[in-house]
């Protein structure tokens, strides 16, 4: 297909997303891996770009990961789902955003079962009823906390301090994206650019500065398989589908990674140092990894907060090479600092994976 | 039609799944389980669009619906609509119902499922928690996250978060009142009364194998499940 031809393929995959007071749900696995991106978000969408965006501290999960891994019934997502959109509306909120895909596709797949099926929503709203005493509305407006950045990512652009380029050469930095399976997989036309072109986290690195690499195993699932990561004797499943990606990347010569679920940094980042560790292969250059970012931790970079305030010390695969790519500035001394730069050790260093 | 099949036909998932299979194989073509294990997500197509009861049966007793990743890979790609992936979730799903599971390794692995994930909800109100996972179950985390767990309080404090606190924010303690609202949830919408069959299933079933099967994560059976390394564990056979 030709350009012209995906950018229209593109357009008819559109979404409306909500511009302002967002009802926000936290991801089991991003504010546990990546803490510092759920911050960002947050921090950009209030400060940056003067959004309301609530966080109520009794949301919980939805239960994605365990319906995924089958150990819990539809029913009980669904109504776990149904206690979360009563938190919502008796907040006075109507535009939901997850941090999680599996959650983003866990409430898309309810509200379309919802509208087919509209006997299972009767069901669901007695059985939470019957549990909690609560009623829901339903939200208006369903979109990803990725979907918000991309829809403001030429604000973001404009308020940037730095670009996607490299500072030594001036030309774009290659970057890969990674979907996350979840976000337009089983619903296309919930996602921007649909499933085979989705175009939320290109539109950023477009926007950005940066240019997209196309390679054959880009729509390859990361590997998380649920059941096949949650549990150690399945778990050469999960390393299998990140190496194969990476063997397809790898002679493209990426800058970097950007991923919008939780789970794919996740797993990217951290068997690149499980596949060093055990067979002495790294995909970056000088024995480094290929670093693996969410697209909050990139929109910050762009946006010039410190690295280490936005989580890049989280990560098993270092990015120094990408900010001295950008000339992003950063302090060593602090990587590993607590709060105030209190001193609180450091990470050991693995034996064939290059940190810093 | 027989007993199975209408079981598996008043599922939603498999409603939605399963339309009319024209064998094409697309979906195994682009499965990431398929490029792994010896599976074929077409044959579970073909299997239960059949009807046939045995073969079902012999379906849910075996570790091939366990294969999945439940990526959804195939949905996208079906040229008639088909999901295989949804009707792998229906087929566990009444693996667990029937009693079925504990028949094949992959499908005894619900156990640890329940016990690491299902427990956690109803713990802390997230199926992770960071207090809850460490190197030797997850070596691939890698030293970076031996710092992190080692200092959970500094890392998540100078990254926005309030570990384990009251209030609100990122990995904060969920609310007494929200963990009983999730309780009464399971209890009504058969979550818990699934978590008691896995339960109960796989006591049995240890019981049967001669593994000795307890409560918590250090019981044999449940590294037995979680590991699949019995006989590095007990010395048994495998089973």
């Amino acid at each position: 297909m030709n350009v012209e031809g995906k950018k229209r393929v593109w357009k008819e995959y559109q979404k409306d997303i909500a511009s302002d007071h967002y009802f926000y749900a936290r991801s089991c696995i991003r504010q546990n891996f990546f803490p510092g991106s759920e911050t960002t978000f947050l921090k950009i969408l209030r400060e940056e770009l003067g959004k309301d965006i609530y966080d109520d501290p009794r949301h919980t999960t939805c239960t994605g990961i365990a319906y995924h891994a089958d150990i819990v019934p539809f029913e009980t997502t669904m109504t776990v789902v149904a206690r979360q959109f009563s938190l919502m509306s008796e907040s006075g909120y109507k535009n939901y955003v997850p941090s999680c895909i599996t959650s983003f596709g866990i409430y898309t797949e309810i509200l379309e079962t919802w509208q087919h099926f509209p006997e299972i929503e009767t069901k669901i709203r007695e059985m939470l009823w019957k549990a909690t005493g609560r009623e829901f509305n339903k939200p208006e407006n369903l979109a990803h906390s990725s979907d918000i950045i991309y829809k403001y990512r030429d604000e973001i652009a404009n308020k940037g301090k730095f670009k996607l380029i490299n500072q030594y050469t001036g030309a774009p930095l290659k970057v890969v994206e990674h979907i996350g399976c979840h976000y337009a997989r089983m619903f296309p036309h919930k996602g921007i650019g649909g499933a085979e072109y989705p175009y939320v986290l290109t539109g950023m690195i477009e926007s950005w500065g940066g240019e997209i690499i196309d390679y054959p195993e880009r729509r390859h699932c990361c590997g998380f398989g649920f059941r096949q990561y949650l549990v150690k004797a399945n778990r050469g499943y999960s390393v299998a589908c990140s190496k194969r990606k990476f063997e397809s990347m790898a002679p493209f010569q990426p800058d970097f990674i950007i991923t919008n679920c939780p789970g794919c940094p996740y797993f990217m980042d951290r068997w690149q140092f499980v596949i060093a560790e055990m067979e002495g292969i790294t995909y970056g250059s000088g024995g480094q990894g290929i670093p693996v970012l969410t697209y909050e931790e990139v929109a910050g970079l762009v946006l010039g907060y410190d690295p280490w305030d936005i989580g890049l010390q989280t990560h098993q695969v270092a990015v120094e090479p990408l900010l001295e790519k950008i000339g992003i500035p950063y302090d060593l001394n602090m990587k590993y600092k607590g709060e105030k730069g209190k001193f609180i050790g450091t990470p050991e260093y693995p034996e064939v994976l290059k940190v810093y | 039609m027989g007993k199975i099949y209408d079981y598996l036909s008043q599922d939603v998932r498999f409603i939605e799944g399963l339309n009319a299979c024209i064998n094409c194989g697309t979906c195994t073509a682009i499965c990431p389980a398929a490029a792994f294990y010896d599976y074929d997500p077409r044959r579970i197509a073909v299997i239960t669009q059949s009807k046939n009861e045995d073969e079902i049966i012999e379906l849910l007793k075996s570790d091939t619906i366990w294969y999945c990743g439940e990526c959804m890979s195939c949905a996208t790609r079906c040229p008639r609509g088909n999901k295989p992936g949804l009707i792998i979730i229906a087929l566990r799903s009444l693996s667990q119902k029937k009693g079925y599971f504990v028949e094949s390794e992959k499908g005894r692995q619900q156990l640890a499922i329940k016990r690491m994930v299902g427990e956690s909800i109803l713990e802390t109100g997230y199926c992770v928690y960071a207090g809850h996972l460490n190197t030797l179950a997850f070596p691939e985390q890698g030293p970076i996250w031996d710092w992190i767990i080692n200092n959970p309080g500094e890392v998540y404090k100078r990254l926005g978060g309030n570990y384990n606190g009251n209030g609100g924010g990122l990995l904060r303690k969920i609310p007494a009142e929200s963990l009983e609202e999730l309780k009464s949830i399971f209890d009504i919408s058969g979550a818990s009364e699934q978590f008691n069959n896995i339960e109960k299933t796989s006591k049995k079933k240890a019981d049967e194998l001669g593994i000795p099967f307890g409560t918590g994560k250090e019981c044999e059976y449940f590294k037995y499940v979680y590991t699949g390394e019995r006989n590095r564990i007990s010395g048994d056979k495998e089973p």
